[in-house]
């Protein structure tokens, strides 16, 4: 059964340009980058290359901005615990209740080690409210972490603005861009932004590489201690072979840049239409003003998230939801529910999400599918005939 | 994703009694869709008091769906009374079992039973399934009761917090009543069930009993020490235990196992118990 991978924001294929690079890394050119002969010196060039590409699709600066991490907690770790070992008398910090566990599970650690945390809200459309901001802000105030895109609903956070309030009251601004990063354009030179988390394998490069942006000139203490790589801010001996292919997948992501904002958009927006046109009873979760290019979730009202994926994974489809049964948890997604979606709703929110590598009879197919699939759980839900009462809009 | 048995797929797949029953006996309903979860339950009963047709509609996941069916399918042909005897335990063993963190789905079925049975005696009105009114809230987040949790605890032999959430949601959400559910967990609520005389039980549920008096009484007893106790066999009235850890080899293995092993297995099950170690 041929699968319809539409869940490019839990994890992305690795390309076959990203593989092809990486694999003589892991045989004839095994040499460690911080030996002093040419065997080793040459795999050195290919990491500096690599940093190159990871900076040019950040637009940063300089490549030197750019630390090599084991994933993208490792980097949103390493930049909240330097904030605050840099500023050892502030004790508070402001963060957003929609991260990523990666932050929001960080936060509440420090909470319980003395650390005052303000968890800002969001309003029903997934927005910040930066006068909240303003307000929370004080001269204790260490680090401000708000993500650039959230990975359910695609919502995108004004980090320019949000990071300018910050700097106002002298603290640091990091932003975890695991999502946004490949997706949409990134220019750090064009922005004040002091750390920027990215993971290699939302845009297909493998699991186990991240990397985290550190403007020059930001105080920064190391996360790992020990030796001497990453010019002494991140220890281990470089993971060449994922390193090389996240500057390879950074490389191919700046090319597709343009497709991703166009035809991947298109294939998003089609399969957005076909639903709400099909179907009765649905809600689109979080602005569609400010948002990711690949990313849709929708809500089927009076219908169980689970059951849908289960139904859409006999298909050969591939996406996920934010109810309850689906995480283990008992609650739906922290992110719904600090929207406000309604509970009829958010139990039946399943989050659509494209790559460059989606194609047009992807979406027919879903779309093809999807409506009896709906209309089979209505069918067997004690609210379902409500719905239908309520009819189509 | 979770691991679901064929049979629980099957049963979600093609859910067996799906509807609704215009003129039925008694309607149960349990869940609401804060929950995540709801099942409407409706039977008809034939003029000699069996279940001739029985119908469900359900709001969750796979495994509440085909909670419900299974539900269903066993009920068919039971009476009431039976019927009223059919445990949350039953329904997840007749689709060969259910993840851990969704036994809750087949609790959700019982309880539907239940108030179904509650509408029947009072002619056939739709009953919501509440909670035991005089029993008092632990988790205020999905209203759980400590009446309901100290159910789970006993007919399903849980031992641990995360077990009581599985089955029953209690401390699935915000986390504040962990502390309340492990005092429940505290044996002193669970004396060893005494409804039945040891000495009426059936071999297989005498073994049951002999396992939980060593790991309840006098395991703890013994890890103290850093030895523990291991059921080996059981022929009559002779219980055959293996010494674990310090207690292997201890000079005062022998006086363990007499005054201490024994003593307490006499005092709790039946005086005419004898244990015995192997090597």
């Amino acid at each position: 059964m041929k699968t319809i991978y539409l869940d490019n924001n839990a994890t992305t294929r690795v390309a076959d340009e990203v593989t092809a690079a990486m694999l003589p890394y892991f045989g004839e050119k095994y040499g460690n980058a911080s030996s002093m002969h040419s065997f080793g010196g040459d795999v050195q060039k290919a990491l500096d290359n690599a940093r190159a590409h990871v900076a040019a699709l950040l637009g940063a600066q300089d490549a030197s901005e750019i630390i090599f991490t084991s994933c993208g907690s490792e980097s949103d770790n390493t930049a909240i615990f330097s904030a605050i070992r840099a500023f050892p008398d502030k004790r508070h910090l402001i963060t957003t209740r929609v991260e990523h566990p990666a932050v929001l599970n960080t936060f509440r650690y420090l909470q319980t080690q003395g650390y005052r945390v303000t968890f800002l809200g969001v309003d029903t459309d997934g927005g910040l409210d930066l006068a909240e901001l303003e307000r929370a802000l004080s001269a204790d105030t260490a680090l401000v972490s708000i993500m650039h895109a959230n990975n359910e609903t695609g919502v995108l956070f004004p980090i320019e603005q949000a990071d300018a309030l910050t700097k106002a009251r002298g603290a640091l601004f990091h932003t975890d861009a695991v999502q946004s990063a490949g997706k949409i354009p990134l220019n750090m030179q064009k922005s004040a932004v002091d750390m920027l988390s990215i993971s290699g394998h939302k845009l297909h490069a493998p699991k186990g590489i991240g990397a985290l942006y550190v403007r020059k000139g930001t105080p920064f203490v190391p996360f790992l201690i020990g030796g001497h790589q990453e010019h002494g801010r991140r220890a281990g001996t470089e993971n060449s072979p994922y390193i090389i292919g996240l500057g390879k997948a950074c490389e191919l992501a700046l090319a597709h840049l343009s497709d991703e904002n166009t035809r991947v958009k298109a294939l998003r927006d089609r399969l957005q239409e076909g639903l709400t046109a099909k179907i009765g009873n649905t809600r689109i979760n979080g602005s569609t003003a400010s948002r990711l290019p690949n990313t849709l979730n929708i809500s089927f009202e009076f219908v169980e998230g689970e059951a849908i994926l289960l139904m859409l994974s006999d298909l050969g489809i591939a996406a996920s939801s934010g109810s309850a049964c689906t995480s283990g948890s008992l609650e739906p997604s922290h992110v719904l529910r600090a929207m406000g979606v309604p509970f009829t709703f958010a139990h039946g929110s399943i989050r659509f999400s494209f790559s460059v590598y989606n194609t047009d009879s992807d979406v027919d197919f879903v779309l093809s599918k999807m409506p009896a699939i709906i209309e089979r759980l209505r069918e067997i839900s004690p609210f379902g005939k409500s719905g239908a009462a309520a009819g189509c809009k | 994703m979770w691991d679901y048995t064929d049979k629980v797929k099957d049963h979600f797949k093609n859910p067996r009694n799906v509807g609704s029953i215009p003129d039925a006996d008694a309607v149960g309903e349990v869940g609401n869709i804060v929950c995540g979860d709801a099942l409407k339950l409706f039977l008809k009963l034939d003029a000699t008091g069996k279940i001739s047709d029985a119908k469900f509609q359900t709001f969750g996941c796979g495994s509440a769906i085909a909670s419900s069916s299974a539900l269903t399918e066993l009920i068919k042909g039971m009476t009431l009374e039976e019927a009223s005897k059919v445990t949350n335990k039953q329904i997840a063993d007749y689709l060969g079992g259910l993840p851990e963190e969704k036994m809750h789905c087949s609790v959700m079925g019982m309880e539907a039973l239940e108030a179904a049975i509650k509408s029947y005696q009072q002619g056939g009105k739709p009953v919501v399934h509440e909670e035991d009114e005089d029993g008092e809230i632990v988790c205020k987040c999905f209203g759980v009761t400590d009446k309901k949790i100290l159910r789970a605890i006993k007919e399903n032999n849980l031992h641990t917090v995360d077990e009581v959430t599985h089955f029953t949601k209690a401390g699935g959400a915000c986390g504040k009543c962990r502390d309340k559910i492990e005092k429940l967990l505290d044996p002193k609520h669970h004396e060893t069930p005494s409804a039945k005389p040891f000495s009426s039980m059936t071999p297989i549920q005498k073994i049951h009993a002999v396992e939980e008096v060593l790991r309840r009484e006098i395991s703890p007893q013994l890890n103290a020490d850093g030895g523990s106790v291991e059921f080996v066999d059981m022929q009559g009235e002779l219980i055959k235990v293996k010494l674990l850890g310090m207690c292997k080899g201890c000079p005062s293995a022998g006086l363990t196992l007499k005054s201490f092993i024994e003593k307490r297995l006499r005092e709790l099950l039946d005086p005419a118990l004898r244990v015995e170690a192997e090597d």
